[in-house]
């Protein structure tokens, strides 16, 4: 029996904002139900290929497949702290994927919005407003508002950067149950050590340097190759296998 | 002066009551729409399309054409010359448009005062409520109807481009597209009051209600509502006050306006981000 398609495939993916390409020679599968972690550094090109996952950049070269239009966690936060809405409303915003937009919201929208805020923790902040939530609960309502458009595929793009703990651990509890649901999951993060968690990782430094399982793909050399100098290692057993690693940010004083 | 005939004497003019129902009218759709205006920031788009339509107005005055025929021209002429303009990387959208609209401001002026011209600029310019005609109302109606069933039918993705102007393209939105509906219906906004408030004071109409409401309504339906309601009641005002104490009607409308969003504008905020650090701290720890 054939296997069926992949939930997101790439082949030959060159993308170019104009000029030089900043991301090429990028070839992966994620299977439906998978959780793929794109790992590599800043400017490394990982929003790029999120980008062009959501139709958003027409690549220059190569093919993108993604089944159905891909929900989205953006990794920076730019949204308008005084506008007056509330958890609710922002969650009830990731309806408009269905096409209605012209009409109110239905009572089953409100529900699915409802529960994907019960889903994240905030289900009791409801009715409070967006701009006096904290951060992490702010991110949180986003993430509900993803869920909210009931996609196969969600795009989340540092999902953890700038997040407390309480709310990591929630957002770590809705992805797993997600993938159980059989979703798509594509993770960005700079974080070495949680990529070795997921089905599979991809590794980018403005080209595909890795693609595969993690305990076999994230050796020395893949790691040293993704982040070049902004990589410290730690210590390495059974060779090339199971490497610690913590990335450096170099900043210009 | 007894309060009945306080309020009842301007009404007993048929000048005036035309002035009132123009007044409501435009206030009821200008002042929800000030909300979209202000989230939007194109408080600066509503000035230029203001004052670079002032040929058309010219025009059609000295041609003896209805001035909304000359300010729906002039707005359309005053946008594609910004958008050309602004296609010049080497200037700049800001400074283009500055540029483009002073110059379209210079002209219409300069028509104006040409020896030929019927001495009307200074209507042009300021606007004469009482002199608003039928076909007026009738367009301030209109706009009303239809820029009311616009804003109803675009709410949700008015509010989610303005809440994530990023964001909202995953969500099937389609910001640019979305940005240009609210263009055009500030522009018939803009063609149909200046006819009343004239091309420098019709900025008061289309901004004044949001600074007032800014940071008060629970939602954007509320802070529409209360926009409209800002709009009408000191527009009216406004008209009442020109009446008894036999100021410009214009301006008095304008100065009316202006009053609504220094006064409510200060009462306490409702949203206040600023205060999020504090909240999210009681949150963490209850």
């Amino acid at each position: 029996m054939a296997s069926p398609p992949p939930a997101v495939a790439t082949t030959g993916l060159v993308l170019s904002y104009g000029g030089e390409p900043v991301l090429e020679g990028v070839d992966f599968q994620a299977p439906a139900g998978t959780a793929l972690c794109v790992l590599g550094p800043n400017g490394g090109g990982k929003t790029t290929l999120f980008r062009a996952l959501m139709g958003d950049l027409r690549p220059v070269a190569g093919t993108v497949r993604v089944d159905g239009r891909p929900a989205y966690l953006a990794q920076t936060e730019r949204t308008r702290l005084d506008f007056p809405v509330t958890a609710l409303d922002v969650a009830l915003m990731g309806s408009l994927s269905s096409g209605r937009w012209w009409l109110a919201p239905r009572r089953s929208e409100r529900r699915a919005a409802a529960a994907a805020l019960d889903r994240v923790g905030l289900g009791v902040e409801a009715d409070v407003a967006f701009g006096e939530l904290s951060g992490g609960q702010r991110r949180r309502v986003l993430l509900a508002r993803a869920l909210t458009q009931e996609a196969t595929v969600l795009l989340l793009d540092e999902p953890f950067a700038g997040v407390d703990p309480a709310s990591a651990e929630r957002i770590t509890t809705v992805f797993s149950e997600l993938r159980e649901e059989g979703r798509t999951l594509l993770i960005s993060t700079h974080d070495v050590d949680s990529a070795r968690s997921f089905d599979l990782v991809l590794c980018l430094n403005g080209r595909q340097v890795a693609f595969g399982d993690p305990a076999r793909s994230l050796g020395r050399g893949v790691l040293e190759e993704t982040y070049g100098g902004e990589i410290m290692v730690l210590e390495a057993a059974d060779g090339e296998r199971e490497v610690r690693a913590i990335t450096v940010q170099h900043h210009e004083h | 002066m007894d309060p009945v005939d306080f309020l009842l004497e301007p009404l007993r003019s048929g000048i005036e009551r035309r002035a009132l129902a123009e007044v409501l009218l435009l206030g009821g759709v200008c002042g929800a729409l000030s909300f979209w205006i202000t989230s939007f920031r194109l408080s600066y788009a509503a000035e230029s399309l203001a004052h670079g339509l002032l040929p058309g107005l010219v025009l059609a005055s000295l041609a003896g054409a209805p001035l909304l025929l000359g300010g729906i021209g002039g707005v359309a002429v005053a946008a594609a010359f910004v958008a050309l303009a602004s296609l010049d990387p080497r200037i700049g959208a800001d400074s283009a448009t500055a540029v483009v609209v002073t110059g379209m401001f210079g002209l219409g002026a300069l028509l104006a005062l040409s020896p030929d011209a019927p001495a009307r600029l200074e209507e042009l310019l300021f606007g004469d409520p009482l002199g608003v005609t039928d076909t007026d109302l009738a367009a301030a109606a209109a706009l009303a109807t239809l820029g009311g069933a616009a804003l109803l039918a675009l709410h949700r993705p008015l509010c989610a481009v303005a809440f994530d102007p990023l964001g909202s393209g995953a969500l099937g939105v389609l910001p640019g597209l979305v940005r240009l509906a609210l263009l055009m219906l500030l522009a018939a906004a803009v063609a149909v009051a200046v006819q009343g408030l004239g091309s420098l004071l019709v900025l008061a109409i289309l901004v004044a209600p949001a600074v007032a409401m800014r940071r008060r309504a629970p939602s954007p339906a509320a802070a529409m509502l209360g926009g409209a309601a800002i709009a009408s009641g000191f527009g009216a005002a406004g008209l009442y006050a020109s009446h008894h104490l036999g100021s410009a009607a214009g301006a008095s409308v304008a100065l009316a306006l202006c009053v609504a969003a220094a006064l409510v504008g200060r009462l306490p905020a409702r949203v206040r981000p600023d205060a999020a650090p504090a909240r999210a701290g009681r949150r963490a720890s209850a």
